[in-house]
């Protein structure tokens, strides 16, 4: 792996990040947690990956297991965001 | 490291993740934004399922359907008053999911055909810190997520706390080393998780019930960098992006919180206690200096007003007193009366709690002000209504420098003309101090359950 070019990446990211939050209004605190929960829930995709294994058996137990959490993490999440969203929506 | 034709899709997904968590900054654009980022994540999915070779698609298809299943179903039946222990338990799920993936990651290269990871130092380094924040954010999350529940009530906090938290972190990341150096012995693995959950138990044990919004915010930040240091593992760009981004919004959001109770972060975090409290006690400060009153006296008081600020604190959501509010609001602004929330930023029990139920209840969210819009109005202001808050309104932080929340910015409802504190009993707040605001000349207190309180004073109004 070249550590190097990934580590980049990630410091980069971070201060995207953390650029665009820094503008949110106190509102917003709940929805925006439970939001980028469900992103973090983006270790499904190395959950998916790990199938690919065909031993050891605990291997495959755990690997099944981070795909049952993971997609709780970003179906849940994604979902009520979404259902607490549509409360704020203005009222007339 | 993923095809280039992968990479290309997971690039666009990041682009999605980064428009909708700008989305999310805007109460009109953020359903939209939400909507985006989820786009983001369905595409990584299928950009994952098209692109990797051999993927086993029973496991796949049994994993996504159950946790779709279990998802949906915690998203649609939670109530909004119980949103902070959902949160946290979803946080808990996506850190465990990192730390198994993590660690299947090191059982591949034991005695499997394929490893997931390349077997370079740096890749077992990644490991164990994706195994480390992993499993603190797991066993972390499922204590927090106890404690909001009422499961697990009592702080935990003992003289030494901080030097056997010391301790194990210094096992943890000798373990951790020895783990990257001898990769082939499983024992270091276990004992590396073992001892990061009990960290993880000790770091959230001591934290009580208003620190809470701290805490929610950190494992937020964790389940991200847990996420990111998983893509380390996997050398997978969209993890690292991914999560990195979540890693930086739970910062910032934990900073936010500790500036709000004036704490630094790693006072709530080593579950440092409040300074001690000098002189103040309880009887001698409320000792016959109580202005108790009743439903039918509020409503008299506001029947004669302009403008009332309701002040909400974990008192509205623990009796769902929001829609009485909301019935009491509506039967003001018929009178004439204007109406605002004054919220501070950590009311309830994580950020944001009050706004989610207060929009819960349909009070549009113009009316809710947040601490420093708000507190230039309590000067002109008729009544302010706190509904079950203590610290956050306690005049003491600006005028006792000797009290132990000096200093913390607080809702300055006592410089109102009339200050009504809808209240169970005198027990104190997270400070565990007494509040001059109650002894106050321009206080009454109105000792009742928040839901039961409001209803006697909209029963009085129309009577």
């Amino acid at each position: 792996m070249d550590i190097a070019l990934l580590l980049t990446i990630f410091i980069l990211a971070f201060f995207v990040g953390a650029e665009i939050i820094t503008k949110i209004p106190p509102t917003l605190h709940t929805p925006l947690m439970s939001g980028t929960n469900a992103i973090s829930g983006i270790t499904l995709i190395g959950a998916l990956i790990s199938t690919k294994l065909n031993s050891p058996s605990l291997a495959i137990v755990l690997g099944v297991l981070s795909i049952v959490l993971a997609t709780i993490n970003v179906v849940g999440g994604f979902v009520v965001t979404n259902r607490m969203l549509h409360m704020f929506r203005k009222k007339d | 490291m993923p095809s280039d034709f992968a990479q290309f899709f997971y690039l666009i997904a990041s682009v999605l993740f980064i428009i909708g968590l700008k989305g999310l900054t805007r109460p009109r654009t953020a359903p939209r934004g939400n909507i985006l980022s989820a786009a983001g994540m369905l595409l990584a999915v299928i950009t994952a399922l098209v692109s990797e070779t051999n993927l086993n698609w029973g496991y796949i298809i049994f994993g996504l359907a159950s946790g779709a299943v279990i998802g949906l179903w915690l998203a649609y039946k939670t109530q909004m008053a119980s949103m902070p222990q959902l949160v946290a338990l979803f946080n808990g799920f996506g850190g465990g999911a990192s730390l198994l993936v993590a660690t299947v990651a090191i059982l591949s290269t034991q005695r499997s055909e394929v490893a997931l990871l390349d077997g370079g130092v740096f890749s077992y380094i990644a490991a164990a810190v994706s195994i480390i924040i992993g499993t603190i954010t797991f066993f972390g999350s499922m204590l927090a997520f106890a404690k909001l529940q009422g499961i697990s009530r009592q702080p935990l906090n003992f003289k030494g706390l901080q030097i056997v938290k010391g301790l194990f972190f210094g096992c943890m990341l000798l373990c951790a080393v020895v783990m990257v150096t001898f990769p082939g012995k499983l024992i270091w693995l276990i004992a590396l998780i073992a001892l990061s959950a009990l960290f993880g138990i000790m770091l959230v044990a001591p934290i009580g019930g208003a620190n809470m919004p701290v805490v929610i915010a950190v494992l937020n930040s964790y389940s991200g960098l847990a996420a990111g240091a998983t893509g380390f593992v996997l050398d997978n760009t969209m993890l690292i992006i991914a999560g990195s981004l979540v890693g930086a919004s739970g910062m910032l959001l934990t900073r936010v919180m500790c500036k709000a109770m004036n704490r630094s972060l790693t006072h709530v975090l080593l579950g440092k206690p409040m300074a001690k409290m000098t002189g103040l006690h309880q009887e001698e400060v409320y000792a016959g200096k109580i202005k108790s009153t009743s439903a039918e006296e509020v409503a008299m008081v506001l029947e004669s007003t302009r403008r009332v600020v309701i002040v909400p604190g974990f008192g509205m959501a623990v009796s769902q007193a929001q829609f009485a509010v909301r019935d009491l609001t509506q039967l003001l602004e018929r009178r004439n009366i204007e109406v605002l929330f004054g919220i501070h930023p950590v009311a309830g029990r994580m950020p944001g709690h009050m706004n989610v139920l207060l929009a819960e209840a349909d009070i549009s969210y113009d009316k809710l002000k947040d601490m420093d819009s708000i507190n230039p109005i309590f000067d002109q202001t008729d009544v302010s209504l706190v509904i079950g808050a203590n610290d956050v309104v306690n005049p003491d932080a600006r005028q006792n420098p000797d009290s132990p929340i000096a200093g913390m910015p607080i809702l300055n409802v006592d410089r109102s003309k009339t200050v009504v504190v809808i209240k169970r009993s005198l027990s104190p707040g997270f400070a565990g101090i007494p509040n001059t605001l109650f002894v106050a000349d321009n206080t009454l207190m109105l000792f009742d359950d928040g839901k039961a309180a409001i209803n006697a004073i909209i029963a009085a109004l129309k009577s």
